[in-house]
């Protein structure tokens, strides 16, 4: 039976391993739980989650599978159309929102229930196990649907509409930790050694010459520990369609910052034109000009530019093309100078690389960055940073 | 050995299960939770209540995994030799015992604490994982093996700034401490301030859980902010009345700066009041 505990836990989608499990049955067998219920789910969770944030998905395996006090919300529920097509976006894969674009929404929204139908339960992934005060968790249980953020999204065509008016976007949280270790360890890759501060590590070849030089008698060199010295300078897309990547572009962002102890960034939207800036709520007020961040951080910085590059061609190559001001400049002229400035510059895409070929505005950059656009994925994470170091 | 908290310390039923539990299997025991629930405490409490040794290890972000082990200290050597001194034949004179070192030798229970492992390089914990499993090590410059006798309790504790390895996460129990609901809050107060004017706690908690609801808090207030406040509270002899007030939104709670130690958040505080007095 626990067995089959386990699989379940496993089909719920949380990272469960052997190992945990036979630690849980180990423990089982030395009587670390007495024979309560509560402390069955206690243990459970101490051995199998390691992660507070799958608790609640972990909370609801354990009530279904332990025949959970209430049932899973069928579609008959009354679910907010808004609230549908978020999810809706969350459930279809890139290419399948690429291919239904163009077929309208009616048409989407019916596939989608479909797709909903078929995965009932995945899409309980909306409701939550409550517990009572945390102190027995079989106390009143029931579901609730979780996550209905409703307004503020156009998800509309976003690619076409020319917004003149002041958008909010919010700025990305370097403090978001999910799956940022591989990114960190992706990130390492980009380094330049120097040693600066304080001497406190041994100097042995120069101890050794030091030490004949003085005719045997000890001469004692000591030297700075080795540092990355790397130079990082981030210009990140913000907005629009990019909402649709905002956690890999937070974890992205969040790893750069931990990583290195040089890093700048800036913010843009679409492409990059005359002026950047670097807090999303007060963007109108601060601007940075391009010329100036160009003077600013030399060469001897790495650029990266993370954005999906998905824009109405004119926003790259007519005066005036931007979505949000009109530009005097084109953003490739922009793109231009500042490769001029940055030469071996790279470009991260969070849109899959496969869908690249179909976006004429990707095509535009991908040429303009001499093919240096990598997918935000880890493996082109390692090529960019592969890139840059050459 | 069982844990069932002490007098000094409030564990809830789940903390327990789980210290219990590394205390049974012998495997690490890793605690997270918000800056201020007790993790570090945790350890403390333990070692107390068990009435065994407490080996403290606290991590830098310069912390590297071998100085839990032992460093070879061979720039004293080098020096000693060009001395003349006699200690340098012996190379053991110059190997310093860290913690882990310390805690194997000791040939009855102790506990380890590991004091926010997530401070150091993302690579430390795997640099752990073969010492942590057998409770042993090499020693190259003796070529000796020190091995524990008995395995020490092991409890790290993390504040969550570095994601850490999933193959060191598959070796420890993991507790999360849920910030303290009001009730146990009480109870945690009543460890500290066993003869506190009831209505006095009453209102200074609601004050309490009221402010970390403020949004946009840059530094929620903690158990230990509130510890330090109720201190504050009573030294100044502040009534009750003083806390309560029609709308407790409309003024600032006196000694605040006990509990808002972020100066943003300060700020922020005040123009929250600033706008709910002039809303009125
Ligand atoms: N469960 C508890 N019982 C009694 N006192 C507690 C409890 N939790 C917290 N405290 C009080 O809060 C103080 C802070 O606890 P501690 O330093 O262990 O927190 P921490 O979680 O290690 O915080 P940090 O993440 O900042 O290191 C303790 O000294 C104690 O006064
Ligand atoms: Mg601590």
């Amino acid at each position: 039976m626990l067995i089959d505990f386990f699989l379940h836990l496993k089909a719920k989608k949380l990272p469960v391993s052997t190992r945990e499990f036979l630690t849980l049955l180990e423990a089982l067998k030395e009587h670390v739980a007495e024979n309560s219920i509560d402390d069955f789910y206690f243990l459970a969770r101490t051995c199998l989650v390691k992660d507070e944030t799958h608790y609640d998905k972990f909370d609801q395996a354990f009530g279904e599978y332990f025949k959970g006090v209430t049932q899973i919300p069928g579609l008959d529920a009354d679910i907010p159309e808004e609230w549908l097509k978020m999810m809706m976006k969350k459930h279809l894969t890139p290419e399948e929102k690429a291919k239904l674009e163009k077929l309208g929404w009616d048409k989407l929204m019916e596939e989608f229930k479909k797709r909903l139908a078929e995965q009932k339960e995945r899409h309980a992934g909306g409701s939550k196990w409550i517990g009572t005060g945390g102190s027995s968790p079989f106390g009143h249980g029931g579901y609730h649907p979780e996550g209905i953020r409703i307004g503020g999204e156009s998800t509309g065509n976003r690619t076409a509409i020319k917004v003149w008016e002041n958008r909010e976007y919010r700025n990305l949280d370097d403090t978001v930790e999910l799956g940022t270790r591989n990114i960190k360890i992706a990130l390492r890759r980009l380094r330049r050694f120097a040693r600066e501060g304080a001497e406190d590590e041994l100097d042995m070849d120069g101890t050794i010459a030091g030490t004949a030089r003085n005719a045997g008698w000890l001469d004692i060199k000591m030297r700075p520990e080795r540092h990355n010295k790397v130079k990082v300078l981030l210009f990140l897309d913000i907005g629009g369609s990019m909402d649709d990547h905002i956690k890999v572009c937070e974890e992205l962002f969040s790893a750069a910052k931990s990583e290195f102890k040089h890093l700048e960034y800036f913010y843009f939207h679409n492409c990059i034109y005359d002026y950047v800036w670097k807090d999303n709520r007060r963007r109108h007020g601060e601007r940075f000009p391009l010329w100036d961040v160009m003077h600013k951080y030399g060469e001897d910085y790495k650029v990266v530019v993370v954005g999906d590059a998905t824009m109405s061609p004119y926003e790259i190559l007519q005066p005036g093309g931007s979505v949000e001001y009109s530009n005097e400049e084109a953003g490739a002229v922009w793109l231009q100078r500042m490769l001029d400035t940055w030469p071996r510059a790279v470009w991260l895409n969070p849109e899959p690389e496969r869908l690249w070929d179909y976006r004429h505005s990707i095509e535009l950059i991908r040429t303009i960055f001499n093919s240096r656009m990598f997918p935000l994925t880890l493996a082109g994470l390692e090529r960019a940073m592969r890139e840059l170091n050459k | 050995m069982r844990f069932e908290g002490t007098d000094t310390y409030v564990a809830t039923p789940d903390l327990m299960l789980a210290v219990n539990a590394a205390i049974t299997l012998q495997r690490p025991l890793l605690i997270k939770g918000e800056p201020g629930t007790g993790k570090t405490m945790l350890a403390e409490e333990v070692a107390g209540a068990l009435g065994v040794p407490l080996l403290q290890w606290h991590i830098k972000s310069t912390t590297k995994a071998q100085q839990g082990l032992y460093e070879y200290d061979a720039v004293s050597r080098l020096r000693d030799s060009q001395l003349g001194d006699e200690k340098v034949k012996d190379i053991s004179n110059y190997i310093v015992k860290g913690v882990l070192w310390q805690a194997f030798e000791q040939g009855k229970p102790s506990v380890i604490l590991i004091d926010e492992v997530d401070k150091a390089d993302i690579e430390f914990p795997n640099d752990l994982l073969r010492e942590l499993d057998r409770m042993e090590f090499h020693v190259y410059e003796t070529r000796q093996t020190v091995r524990a006798a008995v395995r020490p309790i092991v409890i790290i504790t993390s504040n969550n700034e570095k994601e850490l390895p999933d193959a060191f996460l598959r070796r420890c129990f993991f507790h999360y401490i849920k910030f303290p609901d009001k009730d146990t809050m009480g109870r945690i107060v009543d460890v500290h301030f066993p003869n506190l004017k009831k209505d006095l706690l009453r209102e200074a908690m609601e004050v309490f859980f009221e402010l970390r609801e403020v949004p946009g808090m840059k530094k929620k207030p903690s158990t230990s902010e509130l510890i330090d406040w109720l201190k504050l509270l009573v030294a100044e002899d502040i009534p009750p009345e003083a806390l309560r007030s029609k709308d407790r939104k409309t003024v600032v709670p006196p000694l605040a700066g006990a509990l808002l130690k972020n100066e943003q958040d300060v700020h922020l505080f005040e123009r929250l009041v600033f706008m709910a007095k002039h809303n009125r």
